[in-house]
């Protein structure tokens, strides 16, 4: 999943690292003894987090908080941080920030610390329902940092009808043609697809993929483009009258900017924080974690990026203000939880990489 | 003391080209030619689960690309940096000419005017075609206005193709404009001189002598025409890809870097085999002439 930053930014100024590839190092899956004590100042942390997902004077709180050095690596996609994080040795990276998706398969590759509860007791701020997403029950060896879902934004003022269904968006009335814009990241891009089709968004079953292809290319003429980052932008200027949108997206302050979740469900992601098994720094990692679920650290991610966070201490302290004009943040957390937990599909996630370059691909 | 005078010479000849050649020789061998290897040698694997490669070989990168999908895209993205560099040669000699015709002081500024808009970032300059093209944008509102719109510009190959246009047509003009300016004008008169109406002397003299120039010229606009993949992206909306966009998404998205390498391979392959092309016509165009 892209951030803030429009993706052609970021891919316009993209080097390439071509570094050559190991396996995955096996390493024993015991955790690491650590200490309660330890003298934090005479630890340092390397974070790497998408731009503008922290904020800005982070390492100046840390720093007068725990008393130790933190350097914030900056990756623009999933992507980037896994190839970084799989290549093999010392990534010198301490806490990552992946979805949750990402954060079960580094785990499965045994590249995770399994996280030390008594050392992060601000853990108590969080709801209950951040225990139970799918690719990591309990929350064994990640921490949700944001968590959502994705549904329609659209233009209340430009829709004859609201829409209700992913079907508005699959088979879209002749008066939105041109209108629409639909996300390109091969997991959002297969989701309004197999939901309508009643399919799990994890299927690997290449018979349900192919029917799903064939309703993405039925719409591909439809579409006014393939959009992750700026639909925001377009719905404003009415260029787009409903886009596929992660809730956090949708700038629902604006006048007649609607939020919808589609009947038949969608997903659920998480972004979450863990802790590199390779990481010297362990106990420093464990505090940074907790000092991130502090409420006035944590709230600081919904009230400047607008995800909803899964800190309930934090979610309570918010201007009732922003919620009503960002209703989609006041989504209760059971109502999330009905919402299908993107995960880990292993070697079958090449058939949604396969799926989304035959449909990009296609003219 | 004359024994010793020609390898004294030698060496310092030597020294002189190290000095001159080899920091540029030296940079690009480290990064044009190790990478090139990296590429060619990763088309050969299997690719790892999140980017990288498997160090198992095979050969089915290869076969992948006989896929009609792919080629569909190949085809398709050499089609619009054809027309691109057509449309840049039409609109570029006439334009080079008239520069090489105007009084030296005036050339100096029609210059600057051509590199002008390389002085702003690429990406703001491709935003600008957005505003300038979108539905609710400035062109539409005013075909609007006059009761003859919306009408459909932006996220078509025409967008794509305006936009390439914009961006690689002073790669044009600049080698047209130096191959133009450098013909000998007495052969001109001569042609006058001999009875030659202008069209004529422009058909059987200019021309063909400016022949390297437009050559140039247009294997400069085809090459990052083809390769490009901002501009599919942000005036194409992503509904049609070509091949620079193909290649990025395998390296960026579908973490395929051997698939990607192989792509990257095919487009160097095209390139290598059109400069080869370019090299043999100009010999030959300057030895007829």
């Amino acid at each position: 999943m892209t951030r803030r930053a429009p993706v052609a930014v970021a891919s316009a100024c993209l080097a390439f690292t071509l570094t050559a590839c190991g396996g995955a190092s096996t390493t024993d899956s015991a955790p690491a003894t650590l200490d309660a004590n330890a003298d934090l100042s005479k630890q340092s942390l390397t974070i790497s987090i998408w731009d503008g997902y922290s904020p800005k004077d982070l390492p100046e709180r840390v720093k007068a908080k725990l008393g130790f050095d933190t350097k914030v690596a900056i990756h623009d996609t999933n992507e980037t941080i896994m190839a970084k994080l799989t290549a093999g040795g010392d990534s010198g990276i301490d806490v990552a920030f992946v979805s949750g998706q990402y954060a079960q398969a580094l785990n499965a590759q045994g590249l995770l610390e399994p996280l030390h509860a008594d050392l992060i007791p601000n853990l108590k701020n969080l709801f209950p329902e951040a225990a139970q997403l799918a690719y990591d029950k309990g929350n064994t060896f990640s921490v949700p940092y944001t968590w959502g879902t994705t549904g329609l934004c659209y233009r209340s003022d430009l829709v004859k009808t609201p829409p209700t269904s992913w079907s508005d968006l699959l088979n879209p009335p002749a008066e939105l043609k041109k209108k629409i814009t639909m996300m390109t990241t091969e997991r959002w891009l297969a989701l309004p697809a197999l939901k309508l089709l009643g399919a799990s968004v994890n299927t690997t079953d290449q018979a349900v993929l192919d029917k799903a292809k064939q309703m993405l290319l039925k719409v591909k003429p439809d579409l006014l483009a393939y959009d992750d980052t700026t639909f925001g932008d377009r719905l404003k200027s009415g260029e787009a009258a409903m886009a596929e949108a992660w809730d956090g997206w949708c700038p629902t302050a604006e006048k007649n900017i609607k939020f919808v979740v589609p009947s038949e469900g969608s997903d659920l992601w998480a972004d979450t924080m863990v802790i590199l098994k390779s990481s010297r720094n362990k106990e420093a990692a464990h505090a940074f974690i907790n000092y991130i679920l502090d409420p006035e650290i944590h709230g600081w991610v919904a009230q400047n990026i607008l995800y909803k966070i899964p800190n309930k201490v934090a979610m309570d302290a918010l201007d009732p203000k922003l919620l009503e004009s960002y209703p989609a943040l006041a989504q209760p957390p059971a109502e999330l939880l009905k919402g299908e937990s993107l995960i880990d599909l292993g070697e079958a996630s090449t058939m949604y990489t396969r799926l989304s370059t035959e449909v990009s691909a296609a003219q | 003391m004359t024994g010793t005078g020609p390898p004294v010479a030698a060496v310092r000849k030597a020294a002189g080209r190290l000095v001159t050649l080899g920091p540029g020789f030296g940079f690009l061998t480290v990064f044009l030619l190790v990478p090139l290897a990296l590429v060619l040698s990763y088309t050969v694997f299997r690719r790892g689960r999140f980017g990288g490669v498997v160090h198992e070989p095979t050969g089915e990168n290869f076969t992948r690309l006989a896929d009609p999908l792919y080629l569909d895209v190949v085809f398709g993205s050499v089609k619009l940096a054809v027309i691109t560099t057509l449309l840049a040669l039409l609109l570029g000699y006439p334009t080079a000419y008239m520069i090489a015709k105007l009084p030296a002081k005036w050339k100096v500024i029609a210059l600057v005017a051509v590199v002008l808009p390389f002085w702003t970032n690429f990406l703001i300059r491709t935003y600008a075609w957005i505003v300038l093209l979108n539905s609710e944008g400035m062109l539409n509102s005013g075909l609007k206005a006059l009761g003859l719109g919306p009408v459909e510009l932006l996220y078509t190959d025409g967008a794509i193709v305006a936009g390439l246009l914009y961006a690689y047509l002073p790669l044009m003009i600049l080698p047209l404009y130096s191959a133009i300016e450098r013909l000998d004008p007495s052969l001109r008169e001569a042609s006058a001189n001999l009875g030659a109406r202008p069209a004529r002397t422009f058909w059987s003299v200019t021309l063909p002598l400016s022949l390297p120039g437009v050559l140039t010229g247009c294997v400069f606009v085809f090459v990052p025409s083809l390769g490009n993949f901002v501009i599919p992206e942000l005036l194409g909306g992503g509904r049609r890809i070509m091949v620079g966009n193909l290649i990025r998404d395998q390296f960026l998205k579908a973490r395929d870097w051997p698939f990607g390498s192989v792509l990257a391979l095919a487009v160097i392959a095209v390139l290598v085999l059109l400069l080869f092309a370019q090299a043999w016509a100009a010999r030959r165009a300057g030895r007829d002439a």
